[in-house]
């Protein structure tokens, strides 16, 4: 394979605290707090109301909407409250919380033993939309809708991103280890969905005992388990892409224009999950890391956790952090409470201190063209945050691209003169989207 | 001497040439315009702030003057003695307009109130208020880095020491830009001769405003008791003064005496 990447950045893992610890299961929470909106798309609709019991895996939340995600209760109990909660990525969302009964109970009739080799494509695509599973590598795209291509559009590769190439996260890193069987067999069910002949699982080479594992879980199944350079941001859609199959996504096309389809690994198992045992997704591997946190750990958290309950699994805080976060620490979330919930695409909680965030002010660019060299995209990322800065924002759209910038941070962590460049390029988009409106 | 007289031929020759181009591309590829259109367009302000509903001044002053269904009062910043040179030259009737302006929903200072995180990000309130509404507890509060003043386009806002927008009423125009702009919708347009304002724009519960802010209206309904003509309601935890009622049928302010957080005021201009 040939490998001469130009583009990315080497910043600085922080993965030793959590790689080689195993993925804990800790008690439940004493109550959850699910919101309605946990993906792209149109936010579901409440079916249950203040004083309702439910019971794990019982269907809470629903839309008619296509591009749009069914939510299930994660532990049984009693609904306490229906109201606006701060949300991680919303601000704030209307979200359904839940008392823990303690019984952890199962809803009748949801797990089952499906032999998945012998379904219908379209069960199973049926399957993965009512088990509400969405894109958990952070995007959080409702996956049924990847799963049903347009008939224009011939699929021929998939592609499993398991590069886990932002610092810090090893959720994914220990779920290939510990679940590799339950990854494998997701990754068939993608397989013969799509009908695809060639499957790629992309994985960062600084992992090299999860190629292992991947490997010896798929024994003869015909799929390439390929180490891919570490790099930040390896594991972007569209430069996995390139990296394994050497293809390019045009601007402002999709993969699937290229004919391939991308998933992640923790998706992939929450297919296997819901197609063979009809489990929906309401838990994940998440890793509670960063230097504040007394012992950083990966857990196996339900949906709706509080941060502040999964922090107290991990020993508790060491000093308050001076920046919290949800996701990796390039393209993650800043949260100012720890009263918010893990969400379906969470697969970090980062308490970091001091010595990790470095607040430099900002000063003037000086035009050395490092955010150029790094950008993945091939973006002029000085140029965008200059031109939205003094408010050419048509410009920044028509002329410089600025819908291709998928804001990976690159282009800020290289800047010598501190710029907040990514801000500007989401102000920019943010703006321009207002506009567009109406 | 010879030199002399053949580039003087050369040069004659040479803008003869281009002098004859010039003046039939002048005639052949002429632009048909309405020399009205000029006039009109003399006479608007030339803030090009877009109030009208079209694209700037020239783009309004075209369509006034070739469609007989465009008003020709539309021009909110030019004020009635714009609308009646409007209408005389385009021959249409001006209806009269009501002349509004800006007005600031909050005053509690973004440098004094309880703050959800400390912002250090781009110095834009549409910037900041993409991550969770804004630095301030208050969801609803004005965010102080001056997307508004940025935005007039006839310097009627600045910001004063406290982060808060004040508009200079002299010079606001009532175009909206900056309406239009604030990501928490604090700002808005009111009548000019409006009597009582309402300074609070959070629609959360009176109790939870309370924790954040000790001068936001907690819709408690006193001042709608006290009104004589039922000009205020609450809608959503928050007093809202329906103006028309208030100025036509009231003066004496009787709303304003028992707030118990100074929240809805006197409207001075």
């Amino acid at each position: 394979m040939s490998n001469k990447i130009k583009w990315g950045i080497h910043p600085d893992t922080h993965k030793t605290p959590t790689e080689s610890k195993a993925i804990e299961t800790n008690k439940l929470p004493s109550k959850v707090i699910i919101p309605v909106r946990q993906h792209i798309g149109a936010p579901c609709v409440p079916l249950v109301k203040k004083g309702d019991s439910v019971k794990k895996g019982q269907l809470i939340a629903s839309s008619d909407a296509f591009v749009s995600s069914n939510i299930h209760a994660s532990i049984s109990g009693t609904v306490i409250e229906v109201a606006d909660k701060p949300h991680p990525v919303f601000g704030q969302s209307l979200s359904i919380v839940i008392e823990n009964d303690g019984l952890d109970q199962w809803e009748d009739g949801v797990l089952v033993e499906r032999n998945w080799e012998a379904l219908d494509n379209n069960e199973i695509v049926e399957m993965v939309k009512n088990a509400g599973i969405v894109g958990m590598g952070g995007a959080t795209f409702p996956t049924h809708v990847k799963l049903v291509p347009p008939k224009d559009v011939k699929i021929d590769t998939l592609v499993i991103n398991a590069a886990e190439c932002e610092p810090f996260l090893t959720a994914d890193h220990r779920v290939m280890l510990e679940y590799s069987e339950r990854v494998a067999t997701g990754i068939l069910i993608l397989k013969k969905l799509l009908g695809v002949d060639s499957v790629y699982v992309g994985i960062e080479d600084n992992k090299m005992d999860a190629v292992k594992a991947m490997k010896a879980a798929f024994g003869d199944k015909k799929v390439n388990v390929v180490p891919i350079a570490t790099r930040y941001p390896q594991g972007g859609e569209k430069m996995i892409i390139k990296t394994l199959l050497n293809r390019e996504v045009p601007s402002g096309k999709l993969p699937m224009n290229v004919g391939v389809v991308v998933q992640n690994v923790a998706t992939a198992i929450a297919i296997c999950d819901a197609v063979r045992n009809g489990i929906p997704l309401i838990e994940r591997v998440v890793t509670v890391t960063g230097s504040a946190i007394k012992e950083p750990k990966n857990l196996l958290l339900r949906i709706g956790t509080t941060f502040a309950d999964a922090i107290a699994q991990c020993g508790g805080l060491k000093f308050a952090p001076d920046k919290l976060i949800m996701g990796g620490p390039f393209m993650g979330n800043a949260q100012y409470t720890t009263e918010v919930p893990i969400i379906k695409g969470a697969n970090g909680i980062l308490a970091l201190g001091k010595a990790e965030i470095k607040l430099d002010a900002e000063s003037a660019c000086i035009s050395c063209g490092r955010c150029v060299s790094a950008c993945p995209m091939g973006l002029n990322p000085s140029m965008l945050s200059l031109m939205a800065e003094k408010g050419f924002i048509d410009e920044t759209k028509d002329i410089y691209n600025l819908l291709d910038c998928m804001e990976c941070g690159c282009c800020s962590f290289v800047c010598p003169a501190k710029r907040k460049i990514v801000h500007n390029i989401r102000y920019a988009k943010k703006v321009s989207a207002a506009k567009g409106g109406k | 001497m010879k030199d002399l007289f053949l580039v003087l031929v050369v040069m004659g020759v040479l803008g003869l040439v281009f002098g004859i181009v010039i003046g039939f591309a002048n005639k052949r590829f002429t632009v048909e315009m309405n020399p009205l259109i000029h006039l009109v367009e003399d006479i608007l302000p030339k803030g090009q702030c877009g109030a009208c509903g079209f694209a700037g001044c020239q783009a309004y002053a075209e369509a006034v003057v070739l469609n007989k269904d465009i008003a020709p009062n539309l021009c909110i910043p030019g004020k009635k003695p714009v609308a009646d040179k409007v209408a005389e030259l385009t021959g249409k009737k001006a209806e009269e307009i009501e002349p509004r302006v800006a007005y600031v929903k909050c005053a509690n200072p973004i440098s004094t109130a309880s703050k959800k995180y400390q912002y250090t990000g781009v110095n834009d309130c549409v910037a900041a208020s993409m991550l969770h509404s804004g630095p301030k507890e208050c969801a609803f509060g004005c965010i102080g880095l001056g997307s508004c003043a940025k935005a007039c386009p006839f310097n009627a806002i600045e910001i004063n020491d406290q982060g808060l927008p004040v508009i200079d009423k002299t010079k606001c125009t009532g175009c909206g830009k900056c309406e239009s702009i604030c990501p928490s919708k604090v700002i808005q347009l009111v009548p000019l001769d409006a009597h009582v304002e309402v300074k609070c724009n959070s629609l959360d519960k009176g109790a939870i405003k309370r924790k954040y802010c000790s001068i936001a209206c907690i819709g408690c309904g006193i001042c709608a008791k006290q009104c004589p003509y039922g000009a205020i309601k609450i809608e959503n935890n928050l007093a809202v003064v329906d103006p028309s009622v208030c100025k036509e049928k009231c003066s004496e302010k009787v709303c304003l005496a028992k707030c118990p957080t100074k929240a809805i005021q006197e409207f001075v201009v």
